[in-house]
C-alpha cells in the first residue's frame, strides 16, 4: 500500500512540476533545460526553513510557510537566471539554463549545512497526499485560467512569433520574466512538497537527467496543453512502474523499452499527444 | 622570490599541463558535437553514448588478445557505424518535425544506449590499459607523461586532418555547403543525406578514438557518456558551436579551468567551473569565442 501511495505522491508532484515547466516551455516558448535546478532550490530552501527556522505553530501552517519559502527561493533563482539569460534564444537559452541547473546542484553538494553529498535528513513529515493534490489542482486551475488573461495571451503570443508580438506592443522581457519567475516558483512549491513528503533530499535528485525527464513529460503531452502536461506526467511516472510488475525480461529491460517508446512516440506524433489543444467537454462551443 | 610562491607557480604549471591533456580528450568528443550541430542544428545528446559503445567494443577486442591498434580501429568503426544506423533510423525521420522533437528524440536515444549498455555490458567499470607504456619525464617540479603528450599530439593530428578534409576535399566542400544552406546544397546536386551520414560517422569515429584514449584516466562504464557528453557539449558551445577549431579551443579551456579549480581550490567544484564558464560565455558572446553572430531576419 505504501508503494502505491508513494507512486501517487510522485505523480502529483510531477503534475505540478510539468505544468510549471509548461508555462515556460509550452506557453512562452522559452526552452529551459534547468527545471530541476528550480525544483531543487525550492526543496532545499523549504527544508532549511523547516529544519532550522521552524516556527512553533501547527504543522499545516508551517507547511504553508515552507511552500512560500520554496516559492520565493525558486523564483529568486528564476530572476537571477532570467534577467541575464532571457535575451538568449532557442538552443542557447536551453544550454544556459542547463548550466544554471547544474550549478545549483553543485552549490548544494558543497554546502555542509544541508548535508552536502550525503543528503539532507530529518526533514519533518508535514505534507501528505492531500497537500500534493491540492497544490496540483490549484496549479491546473491557475494554468487553465492564465490562458484567458492578458498575461496569458501576451505570453502565448511570444511563443507564436516574438517579433510580431513585440510589434503589437507586448513587452517581451517583462512577460518572459513573468513566466520564468512564476514557472520557477511553482516548481519551488513542488520542491517543498517533495522535501516534506520524502523527508530526505539528495543532490542527485536534482541533476540534469531530471530536468530532461520533466521536459520530456511536457513535450510528450503537448507543449502549451494543460491536459497534455497532466497526461504526460501521469504516463511517464506510471509506465516504468507497470513494466516493473510484468516481470521477467520486461522488468529488466524497462528503461530501454521506456526510451524506445519515447522515440517511437516522437516519430509518430512530434507535437505531443494533445498538441496544444485541451481536452474539454465544451469542444466546438466556444 | 618567496619559496611558497615558487611552488604555487610550479603547481599552476602542472595543472595547466594536466588540463591540456584532459582538454584534448574533451576536444575530441566536442568535435563530433560541433560537426553534427553545424550541419543539421541538432544537439546530439547520444554522442557520449557513441563514445561509450566504441570504447566498449575496443575493450572487448583487447580482451580477445588483439593488439591495441586493432582495438582502436574497431572502436572507431563501431562508434561510427552505430552513429550512421541511429541517424538513418531515428534522426532522419524526425528532422522535418522541428528542433524540439529532434532534441527529445536524441535524449531518448541517449537513454536507450545507457540503459541497454548497463544490461548488455554490465554496470561494472572496465579499464582500458594505456596504449603505450607510461614514462614520466621530470622538468623541475613538473611531471609530464608520454601518454599526455601522445593524447595532445593525436588531437592535433585529428584537427589537422579535419581541416584538410573540410578545406581541400570534395566531400569537405559538400559538408561546408550543406552546413551553410541545406536546401541550396541539395539544389546544387549534393546528396545531403549522404553528407549528413558521413558527418555522423566522422564525429562518432573521433569520439570512439577519444574513448580509447580516455581508458587510462577514467574507466569505461555504460553511464560515462552522459557526464562526458555534457562536458564536451559545453566545450563546443564555449568555443563556438558549429566551428571546428572552436570545439578544440573550448575543450582546452574547459580542461584547463577544471584542473586549475580542482587543484588549487576544491575538486568538488570541478564541474561547477565549466558551467560557470559556459554561462559567462553565453552572456558575453552567445555564439561562442570563435563563433559568428547570426542576425535574425523577419
Amino acid at each position: 500500500m505504501d508503494y502505491y501511495l508513494q507512486i501517487l505522491l510522485i505523480v502529483g508532484i510531477f503534475i505540478t512540476l510539468t505544468l510549471s515547466l509548461n508555462l515556460i516551455n509550452g506557453f512562452c516558448g522559452q526552452f529551459s533545460l534547468g527545471h530541476a535546478g528550480f525544483w531543487g532550490a525550492g526543496a532545499y530552501a523549504s527544508a532549511v526553513y523547516s529544519v532550522f527556522f521552524a516556527l512553533p505553530v501547527a504543522a499545516p501552517i508551517n507547511m504553508a510557510i515552507a511552500c512560500i519559502v520554496g516559492f520565493l527561493a525558486a523564483s529568486l533563482c528564476g530572476i537571477i537566471i532570467g534577467v541575464p539569460c532571457l535575451r538568449l534564444k532557442g538552443d542557447y537559452l536551453a544550454i544556459a539554463t542547463l548550466g544554471f541547473g547544474e550549478i545549483v546542484r553543485i552549490i548544494i553538494m558543497n554546502t555542509e549545512l544541508v548535508g552536502g553529498p550525503r543528503g539532507f535528513i530529518n526533514i519533518p513529515h508535514w505534507a501528505n497526499i492531500y497537500w500534493v493534490y491540492a497544490v496540483a489542482l490549484l496549479t491546473i486551475a491557475f494554468m487553465l485560467n492564465l490562458k484567458r488573461t492578458t498575461y496569458g495571451r501576451a505570453i502565448i503570443s511570444i511563443r507564436e512569433d516574438e517579433i510580431a508580438a513585440e510589434n503589437m506592443g507586448v513587452n517581451l522581457f517583462r512577460y518572459k520574466l513573468f513566466s520564468f519567475i512564476v514557472g520557477a516558483g511553482i516548481a519551488g512549491i513542488a520542491g517543498a512538497l517533495f522535501a516534506h513528503t520524502q523527508q530526505f533530499l539528495h543532490p542527485s535528485n536534482f541533476n540534469f537527467m531530471w530536468s530532461v525527464i520533466i521536459l520530456v513529460m511536457v513535450i510528450l503531452g503537448g507543449q502549451g496543453s494543460v491536459t497534455g502536461s497532466v497526461t504526460g506526467a501521469v504516463l511517464l511516472t506510471i509506465f516504468p512502474e507497470v513494466l516493473r510488475f510484468i516481470g521477467g525480461h520486461a522488468s529488466d529491460w524497462r528503461m530501454p523499452i521506456y526510451s524506445v517508446l519515447l522515440i517511437v512516440l516522437m516519430l509518430a506524433r512530434p507535437e505531443g499527444i494533445f498538441g496544444s489543444h485541451e481536452f474539454s467537454s465544451q469542444k466546438g462551443k466556444r | 622570490m618567496n619559496q611558497n610562491f615558487t611552488f604555487f607557480l610550479w603547481d599552476c604549471l602542472q595543472y595547466f599541463i594536466n588540463g591540456i591533456s584532459q582538454g584534448s580528450l574533451y576536444a575530441l568528443v566536442a568535435l563530433g558535437y560541433t560537426m553534427v550541430y553545424g550541419i543539421i542544428r541538432l544537439v546530439n545528446f547520444a554522442h557520449g553514448e557513441f563514445l561509450m559503445i566504441g570504447a566498449m567494443c575496443g575493450y572487448y577486442v583487447l580482451r580477445a588478445n588483439l593488439p591495441m591498434p586493432v582495438a582502436i580501429v574497431a572502436a572507431m568503426l563501431s562508434a561510427g557505424i552505430l552513429a550512421v544506423i541511429v541517424e538513418r533510423l531515428v534522426y532522419r525521420p524526425i528532422r522535418k518535425s522541428g528542433r524540439v522533437p529532434a532534441l527529445i528524440t536524441a535524449i531518448g536515444t541517449s537513454l536507450f544506449f545507457e540503459y541497454s549498455g548497463q544490461l548488455v555490458f554490465g554496470a561494472d567499470p572496465k579499464t582500458i590499459p594505456p596504449f603505450i607504456t607510461e614514462k614520466i619525464y621530470n622538468y623541475g617540479e613538473v611531471n609530464v607523461s608520454n601518454i599526455q603528450l601522445c593524447i595532445f599530439i593525436i588531437t592535433m593530428l585529428v584537427l589537422l586532418f579535419l581541416w584538410w578534409l573540410t578545406k581541400f576535399t570534395k566531400i569537405g566542400k559538400a559538408m561546408r555547403a550543406t552546413s551553410y544552406n541545406l536546401q541550396a546544397a541539395e539544389l546544387m546536386g549534393i546528396n545531403t543525406n549522404k553528407i549528413i551520414s558521413f558527418t555522423f560517422f566522422l564525429g562518432a569515429a573521433i569520439a570512439g578514438l577519444g574513448g580509447m584514449l580516455m581508458g587510462y584516466t577514467m574507466s569505461v562504464e555504460p553511464l560515462m557518456g552522459l557526464n562526458l557528453g555534457i562536458k564536451a557539449f559545453v566545450a563546443a558551445v564555449v568555443g563556438g558551436i558549429g566551428v571546428i577549431p572552436g570545439a578544440a579551443l573550448g575543450g582546452f579551456i574547459i580542461g584547463i579551468a577544471e584542473n586549475m579549480v580542482a587543484g588549487l581550490y576544491k575538486s568538488s567544484y570541478r564541474d561547477g567551473v565549466s558551467f560557470l564558464l559556459l554561462i559567462l560565455i553565453l552572456l558575453l558572446k552567445p555564439s561562442g569565442i570563435l563563433g559568428k553572430n547570426v542576425k535574425e531576419k523577419v
